[in-house]
């Protein structure tokens, strides 16, 4: 018996294009989505919702972050800080890299996060620490209400 | 003269795209982790400057004192304004509303509308009150929702007394 062999070895390969197509269109979806700017914030602090609030206009030159923990702990440049009096050398680097650039303490934001059912009292404390050290714009960062 | 045209190499003009597939996909997967859906942060604007002592301040805006009393469970139990009762029962979905009627009653007697922007709330709070209902005190005197989903503003200034 005879089998005959038909050539199509072109054939055999499956047409890629499609799926070359596809995969490049979810990667440029998922590269214009990624944000790495926001990468200093914490994500266990879960922040209280507000309808009202809105969000930023501009994008802020000098900022500081602080994220204040359930109990109390203020989180910074990825450190957990329980004594507030530790907080004062780094202000100090923050103020004076922003003093270098012609930026006086005043024009320097402060953006709280603070968990929302951490004391407000340890909140307050914060925002007197900050005055202390001549900072005295504050953001309270909340998440959207939808 | 003659040319020759190699048929045995025709298969050798398609491109070899194992490689290339190989790093598209490596981006893909990479993309898919760190992605991570977030809603939007907003923020309410405080400005708190030290205050200057035995400097003579230039202008005294009206000043409303809102005092939030903490209870049971570091809930919120009670809230004064001017040291006067305005809300103790906190039901429902909109908690802080009769604080928002409170401050839109004193903006409207206020009489002149240019001056309602010179208002300034200042929150006198209980140190154990959970940060949320600071949130929604502080909601509830800047301003309210409209039911067309549009918003009336009404006290921008806000400070706390430490």
């Amino acid at each position: 018996m005879k089998f005959s062999v038909k050539k199509r070895r072109a054939s055999d390969e499956g047409d890629l294009t499609p799926m070359i197509d596809m995969t490049f269109q979810l990667i440029a979806f998922f590269m214009i989505l990624i944000n790495f700017s926001e990468s200093e914030l914490s994500e266990e602090i879960k922040l209280p919702t507000s309808a009202l609030a809105r969000p930023p206009k501009d994008i802020l030159d000098y900022k500081i972050i602080l994220n204040i923990d359930e109990d109390g702990a203020v989180l910074m440049d990825g450190l957990k800080i329980a004594n507030i009096d530790l907080l004062n050398p780094l202000f100090s680097r923050e103020i004076n890299q922003a003093q270098r650039e012609g930026k006086s303490p005043q024009q320097i934001t402060v953006i709280l996060r603070g968990h929302e059912d951490t004391q407000t009292g340890d909140l307050q404390r914060l925002m007197a620490k900050c005055q202390e050290n001549d900072l005295e714009v504050f953001q309270l960062r909340v998440k959207e209400k939808r | 003269m003659k040319f020759r045209r190699d048929l045995s190499r025709k298969e050798d003009t398609r491109l070899n795209m194992t490689a290339m597939i190989d790093i598209v996909f490596q981006l893909l997967a990479f993309f898919i982790i760190t992605f991570k859906i977030t809603t939007q942060e907003t923020d309410f604007n405080i400005k708190m400057p030290l205050e200057a002592q035995g400097s003579p301040t230039d202008v005294i805006p009206d000043l409303i004192q809102v005092t939030l009393r903490s209870g049971e469970g570091r809930n919120i139990s009670a809230i004064e304004v001017d040291n006067m009762l305005v809300q103790e029962r906190f039901d429902g979905p909109d908690m802080f509303s009769e604080l928002t009627n409170f401050v839109e009653k004193t903006l409207a007697t206020s009489g002149d509308p240019t001056t309602a922007n010179e208002v300034e709330v200042e929150f006198i709070i209980d140190k154990p009150l959970r940060y949320r209902y600071t949130i929604m005190a502080i909601e509830g005197v800047s301003g309210r929702v409209l039911p067309d989903g549009s918003t009336k503003k009404l006290v921008e200034k806000i400070k706390f007394r430490n």
